[in-house]
């Protein structure tokens, strides 16, 4: 891919709570807010900080399946009524899967190569708490392909994740592994802690690591993974702008509260194949690596990343896949506290899909606020240190079976 | 005729019944993973859902598939591999549809006995009436050419008398569901004197493939799990009927219902579980197993009264818990009847008070929450010796609670009721959610 040609930025990123099961305010039972209260809270809380809706030449709004969720479809239409500012301007919805957020970014961004466009609003969201987990999980069976879905697991995609996992047992040593995965959970949930919006904020448990060690029952979900292993159903938005220089000026934001779009890559695979090794997500690492071309940055220099651990086995070879770990190394990398909070590289330093949340068309901009918010100083509590010999950050969004992939990479603005 | 064969026709009388309509629940499921199965795909299976009121049915037929759904939610990844070969049915939910489809297709729902006379199995869950039970088991049992077996759901009634009442010749066997039965993993089998060892048999296979827990009871009135309750609750009454000498009615009532639940780390006090049962059934049961006890008198004339001034304890059809002893708000207790002024006294007017005079729980205490379902008899040791030696009026009362519980426990073993020590505690743990069984050595 060409080198970006363009200075691009990204500003006032902005996330609503992560809603479901774990946070107190939650009762399934109660009447709830729906999508438009996500993409309004969201979009506006933007807004406000890019000093209007008349700033803003553009919308694109990430969502994966409203339509089946929540019957609507025709999404970009809610721009006007996230703010009356936005009627008769353009916007445009885009769909990827659970990849969807970081594709509606990557659709910002080319906005704003193209010279459409100065400031484009980027808002991610999904409402999925409209239904029980069991029927949840046949709308996002959507992300694999429909013709598998008649011998596919109940749960379709933790199925498929069981799979890449007892493969991977097989391979590499089930014992490490599954302390490697507790590990990945027990990180996410204290990372959750620092971070008020995410879905596990609430959570006291005091034995996390017990939970993630729950031996796997095929009888009640599935043999290789129990359900701490996986993210939950989550309702929330993010949103953020995707400004040129030109946009920035016009927002009256300062640089030290911008963050800088180094490179990006996206990658798809073949939907109707089967991974050729179970064991390593291709995609994911091709993806990545196009990513450190475009950037013109080695692994060695990133501060942090938010990888797409939509399950924790998929967090353990996004390790590898980035090349933090060998193949087959990825658990004794966790293990060994590398992508904790205080590690070498820290992972997910809100909770991950795991901790924070996984409103599936929301995430991928989630990832990118949150190391907005890093870069800028924004993190609050959950705030780490960036070095200033690694200034730069990474997020990693999949959509699929590892099958739709967007990885950008992002420094400071100076 | 084997299993399968056997539950290819049913009947369960009083259906749409609190008991019935779980049993109905539970053998439908049953039967549908039976047709379902590919050596079965040929024969029919029918289960009538008998109840006297048509009204009750529609209710119960709603209920059943509430059910239904819950229970197709929880074994989808079983329902998938059912329907692997239906080619339309994709998705989780289609499935689930299919399902609840298949199953109410099973049940027939009728106010008419007569549908009974092809059934091979007949359940019965109606009223605790050893007469009406042994006129309606005979007249099914002349009018079928299947030689039925009769499974009663009775908690009291001897099953030989209803096998010489309604002349079966050994084919009944007690099935004693606990309530609700959807839930409860107890099932007490009880056979008659004469019972034919294949039912037994059966029942015992049923009960395990319906992943209950059975507990075998000698034929004496009440059994196990009544056997217990009845007499523990007349102790807790008499007790509280002895505290009205000092203390109001209201007050006494709220002191024994705390003290059998919190000091005694029971799911609910004594009052709550006569008000979940229902004043009627347990002033019924009572009467019912009263002539069968030649050296007691099983009777409690505080039931009576409260049953002619109309309070009643039981549950409503939505299984919400009616008023009794004590009111209740969203299933929590919050006022105690008081009897003497025929109204509710707010709980709140009168603790402080009595849990004064009762004084503190042992400072070892954990809630039955905390304990329940684990091995925890280190722990209760320490509790109750601690409560032993305690002098408050709380403790006081737990202890002789407490080893009363136990005396009726070993006595039922004594008697010849429970085969064994060990079956009175599985009973009281698993029909009664006891955290652990009234036969232990925790304060010796």
């Amino acid at each position: 891919m060409q080198k970006l040609r363009k200075k691009i930025y990204m500003v006032a990123g902005y996330n609503t709570i992560s809603m479901g099961t774990g946070r107190k305010e939650f009762n399934p039972k109660k009447e709830r807010p729906g999508l438009e209260e996500y993409m309004k809270e969201a979009g506006q809380a933007v807004l406000q900080k890019i000093g209007g809706a008349q700033n803003v030449d553009e919308g694109v709004i990430g969502n994966f399946i409203a339509s089946r969720f929540n019957r609507q479809a025709n999404m970009a239409a809610f721009f006007p009524y996230i703010d009356e500012g936005l009627r008769h301007k353009p916007a445009v919805r885009v769909e990827g899967a659970c990849a969807t957020g970081a594709l509606a970014l990557v659709t910002g961004i080319r906005s704003i190569l193209a010279e459409t466009a100065d400031v484009v609003l980027v808002v991610g969201v999904e409402v999925q708490n409209t239904v029980k987990a069991i029927y949840c999980a046949d709308y996002l069976a959507a992300a694999g392909w429909a013709k598998e879905r008649k011998d596919g697991h109940a749960y379709f995609f933790p199925g498929k994740f069981n799979d890449r996992a007892k493969v991977y047992y097989e391979r590499f040593g089930k014992e490490k592994t599954r302390m490697a995965m507790a590990k990945w959970f027990v990180n996410a949930v204290e990372n959750a802690r620092l971070c008020p919006t995410a879905q596990e904020h609430h959570n006291t448990n005091k034995d996390l690591n017990a939970l993630g060690m729950m031996e796997p029952n095929g009888r009640s979900f599935l043999d290789s993974i129990n359900v701490f292993d996986c993210s939950k159903v989550s309702d929330g938005a993010s949103a953020i702008a995707v400004v040129s220089e030109e946009g920035l000026k016009r927002c009256g934001i300062p640089k030290n509260q911008a963050i800088e779009i180094i490179g990006f890559a996206q990658a798809e695979e073949d939907i109707t194949k089967a991974p050729d090794d179970f064991t390593i997500l291709s995609t994911t690492k091709a993806t990545v690596q196009k990513a450190f071309e475009n950037a013109g940055i080695t692994k060695e220099q990133l501060a942090t990343v938010e990888c797409h651990d939509c399950f924790s086995i998929a967090g353990i070879m996004a390790t590898e896949a980035i090349g933090f770990a060998e193949h087959g190394k990825g658990p004794d990398f966790v293990l060994e506290g590398h992508t904790s909070r205080g590690g070498k590289i820290p992972f997910n330093t809100t909770g991950g899909l795991i901790g924070w949340g996984h409103p599936t068309g929301a995430t991928g901009v989630h990832q990118a606020v949150t190391i907005w918010e890093q870069l800028t100083g924004n993190a609050g509590d959950a705030q780490i240190q960036i070095p200033a010999d690694r200034p730069y950050g990474m997020t990693i969004n999949m959509g699929g079976d590892d099958k739709s992939l967007v990885s950008i990479i992002y420094k400071k603005a100076e | 005729m084997n299993y399968t064969e056997k539950l290819e026709n049913v009947s369960v009388l009083g259906a749409a019944g609190k008991m019935g309509s779980g049993i109905l629940l539970l053998t439908a499921l049953e039967m549908a993973d039976l047709s379902m199965k590919p050596e079965n795909k040929d024969k029919s299976f029918v289960l009538n859902a008998v109840d006297v009121s048509s009204e009750a049915l529609i209710g119960l037929m709603k209920y059943i598939k509430s059910q239904v759904l819950k229970a197709a939610e929880k074994k989808v990844n079983q329902l998938r591999s059912f329907y692997a070969n239906r080619h339309d049915l994709i998705e989780n939910s289609e499935i689930i549809n299919e399902y609840i489809h298949d199953v109410l297709l099973i049940i027939r729902p009728s106010t008419n006995l007569e549908v009974t006379y092809n059934s091979t199995l007949i359940f019965e869950a109606i009223k605790e009436d050893p007469d009406l039970k042994a006129k309606i088991f005979s007249q099914i049992n002349q009018n079928s050419k299947h030689q039925p077996w009769f499974f009663t759901n009775t908690s009291s009634i001897p099953i030989s008398e209803l096998d010489k009442k309604a002349g079966l010749n050994g084919r009944v066997l007690g099935v004693h569901f606990y309530n609700p039965p959807a839930v409860q993993k107890l099932v007490e089998i009880i056979k008659a004197e004469n019972t034919l060892p294949e039912l037994h048999e059966f029942a015992v296979l049923f009960s395990k493939n319906l992943r209950k827990t059975v507990v075998p009871s000698h034929d004496f009135a009440g059994f196990i799990g009544n056997g217990h309750f009845m007499r523990d609750a007349l102790y807790g009454i008499q007790q509280a009927e002895m505290l009205t000498k000092e203390y109001s009615f209201a007050q006494s009532v709220y002191m024994i219902n705390k003290v059998s639940q919190d000091f005694l780390i029971r799911p609910m006090g004594i009052f709550q579980l006569i008000d979940y049962v229902g004043i009627d059934v347990c002033s019924y049961i009572m009467s019912v197993m009263n002539p069968y006890l030649p050296n007691e008198d099983l009777h409690s004339n505080l039931l009576d009264k409260m049953l002619e001034l109309g309070v009643r304890g039981g549950q409503h059809s939505d299984g919400s818990q009616k008023d009794g002893f004590l009111k209740y708000e969203k299933g929590k207790p919050t006022a105690i009847y008081d009897i003497n002024s025929k109204s509710y006294i707010e709980i709140a007017s009168l603790q402080a008070d009595c849990d004064t005079k009762l004084g503190n729980l042992p400072q070892s205490v954990k809630p039955w929450k905390a304990v329940v379902g684990k091995p925890m008899d280190e722990f209760y040791k320490t509790y109750f010796s601690e409560l032993k030696g305690m002098k408050t009026m709380g403790a006081e009362i737990a202890v002789k609670y407490f080893l009363r519980s136990k005396a009726i426990s070993e006595k039922l073993v004594a008697d010849k009721v429970a085969f064994t020590d060990e079956d009175v505690n599985t009973v009281l743990k698993t029909g009664f959610f006891h955290a652990y069984g009234p036969i232990n050595n925790y304060m010796n």
